[in-house]
């Protein structure tokens, strides 16, 4: 059995989907005309009701409304969704088998309606909900039931948002997702730094080390279950590995007085690549993590960092100022010849490839601001999405759709906090956290 | 550590040379030095005090450089020429770097500065052994206005001392 500390990890973790049988003659349509193409450059967001969902037990009440409420909050989060508020409701949802009055929300303009009901039994919690189009008349995809505990009632609220994204978007959702990062507090001078995991929305943050030691840039696991980060637990940076359910950590790298940083996975979870510095020299290695077994990347006397993997494992883009100033290049896996691939004016940093494979996004320093950009993987169709006195470490979400990363304040009392941007550079927005925050890492959807 | 059980599982490997973890207890974040006292009396030229204030305990450096300065290779030939007197005392140089840049090529730039600092205190005779370096990045300015003025001290190498290490 899972101990309290590792229920507190992974909340709900009973979690079960079941599929639902359609509520009515006709309704059972896979799929209808409603649609959102992200690629079109989306202006309009569409417009959606999701009424409080029905509480089938005394017990459900309560999260009836607040399971509705975070469903709308991740929707209209977006940018691609927006709400149709209660109070312009005409028709309530009675009964979760009731036939839909479709003409009551055509006359409020809302083209999807999500209706859902709830049971608490214990401390079990079971979510039913169907999607619907409006203007079709017809269900979107079935019904779908998930089933966990009552503590891990927002998963369920974020899986029910997760499908019907999926359903009108096509592509995968991102919502039932969490988001490591480094917590900040104290003066600019003396910052105080520990891990914290939080889901990707900002709620139920938890802290996995304390702030006796610097830590820095948090990565997780193809799987979620692991987090590779670096701290001065030693006085040195050296790359540490922490178990996110059993919350144990151990160092990987162990050589005093050595000093390596900027760990990353591979996609198979067996191997970190990072840099390590030695007489002044920083180079890209890899590590087993099992055996333990390094290899050397790279030999030249420049600086070589921030390497990520691409999907496939194949290949990894990494930063390195061989040609004067820091550009992004990418190389064999194993590595071998680097082909550069930044030649924009400016200097680029902290390349991540996309979960898609299909895009690098990156860093970018010119004239005295800092851009969070992306580009395709031979460094063409370059794009900007944000600008200020300091943005950097952009990190993908599940679906490579949304990059959160950290933006610092200028200044004594400059603050570092996280925000996401749409790859399209829309829907820009801090992600709350409880106080300073930097260097976020954003999980896989969780299962 | 507020409930959460931390277990530190370290490698065996790592046991071997631990007799250098005490180097910056005094100044671990960052040897920021500006008034902060090392030991002793700065009229002692044997005493640390002497060697942070006296002589100076940091060199600086230009934007993305780690090119020493002719005052910053003054300020090392002073150190060495003490290391090379007071034997007792071992040093672990932390480079740093300005806010402008990522944080792991800070890293990375902070290694290159304490670097260039060793390797001039070897050219002066101290035994490379004797020398350990350590980068802060951008971890830990001395200085925080977002402006030239503070950037430039904060473009530094420091030498911290560790003494008794040798025993």
């Amino acid at each position: 059995m899972r101990t309290y500390l590792a229920r507190l990890a992974f909340y709900g973790l009973t979690l079960c989907a079941v599929a639902l049988v359609a509520a009515g003659p006709g309704a059972a349509q896979s799929t209808g005309p409603l649609r959102i193409e992200i690629d079109q450059g989306v202006i309009e967001p569409l417009p959606y009701a999701v009424p409080d969902f029905i509480p089938d037990t005394a017990a459900a009440a309560e999260y009836a409304s607040l399971i509705a409420r975070v469903v709308a909050a991740d929707l209209s989060g977006t940018g691609l969704f927006r709400e149709v508020p209660a109070s312009a409701h005409i028709s309530k949802i009675t009964g979760f088998d009731d036939p839909v009055k479709f003409a009551d929300w055509k006359a409020v303009n809302a083209q999807a309606l999500i209706a859902g009901a709830v049971s608490v039994n214990g401390r079990q919690l079971t979510v039913r909900f169907r999607a619907y189009d409006v203007f079709a008349e017809n269900e979107l995809g079935g019904g779908l039931q998930f089933s966990g505990t009552t503590d891990g009632w927002r998963r369920m609220a974020h899986k029910v948002a997760d499908a019907v994204y999926s359903r009108i978007t096509g592509e995968g959702g991102y919502f039932d997702s969490r988001v490591v990062f480094v917590s900040e507090t104290g003066p600019k001078n003396e910052r105080r730094k520990r891990l914290a995991i939080m889901d990707y929305d900002g709620a139920n943050v938890q802290y996995l080390t304390n702030s006796d030691a610097i830590v820095l840039a948090p990565r997780f696991s193809p799987t979620g279950d692991r987090v590779l980060y670096t701290s001065y637990e030693t006085g040195f940076p050296q790359i540490h590995v922490l178990d996110v359910g059993k919350v144990q950590r151990r160092i990987l790298s162990t050589d005093d007085g050595i000093m390596s940083f900027a760990p990353r996975f591979s996609p198979d979870g067996r191997t970190v690549v990072y840099s390590q510095s030695q007489g002044g020299n920083t180079d890209l290695f890899t590590m087993d993590i099992a055996s333990g077994q390094r290899a050397r990347l790279t030999t030249a006397p420049s600086i070589e960092t921030a390497p990520s993997f691409s999907p496939d494992g194949s290949q990894i883009v990494f930063e390195s100022d061989r040609s004067g100033a820091p550009q992004l290049y990418v190389m064999p896996a194993s590595g071998g010849a680097a082909k550069r691939i930044s030649f924009g004016s400016g200097r680029y940093g902290t390349p991540v490839w996309s979960p898609r494979g299909d895009l690098i996004a990156f860093t970018k320093q010119n004239k005295g601001r800092f851009h969070i950009g992306v580009m395709r993987t031979d460094g063409s169709e370059e794009r900007l999405l944000t600008a200020s006195f300091l943005d950097e470490g952009p990190t993908w979400s599940p679906n490579g759709r949304v990059i959160m990363f950290t933006r610092e304040t200028q200044g004594a009392s400059g603050r570092a906090l996280l925000y996401s941007v749409d790859i399209s550079g829309r829907n820009l927005k801090p992600v709350r956290t409880p106080d300073g925050a930097s260097d976020p890492a954003w999980s896989p959807l969780q299962n | 550590m507020s409930g959460l059980k931390i277990a530190l599982v370290m490698a065996a490997a790592l046991g071997l040379g631990a007799c250098s973890n005490a180097a910056w207890d005094d100044t671990r974040f960052g040897g920021s030095g500006a008034g902060a006292g090392a030991a002793g009396s700065v009229s002692d030229p044997t005493s640390p005090a002497y060697f942070q204030q006296a002589i100076g305990d940091r060199v600086l450096f230009a934007v993305d450089q780690s090119t020493l300065s002719p005052e910053a290779e003054a300020t090392l030939q002073g150190q060495a020429q003490w290391l090379l007197s007071n034997t007792d005392y071992n040093v672990t140089i932390q480079g740093h770097a300005d806010e402008q840049g990522t944080r792991e090529y800070n890293l990375a730039l902070g290694a290159r500065r304490a670097n260039a600092a060793r390797e001039f205190l070897i050219s002066q005779g101290v035994a490379g052994n004797r020398i350990q370096v350590v980068s802060f990045g951008k971890e830990r300015p001395l200085e925080i206005c977002s402006a030239e003025s503070c950037y430039a001290k904060n473009r530094r190498a420091v030498t911290v001392l560790a003494s008794g290490l040798t025993g």
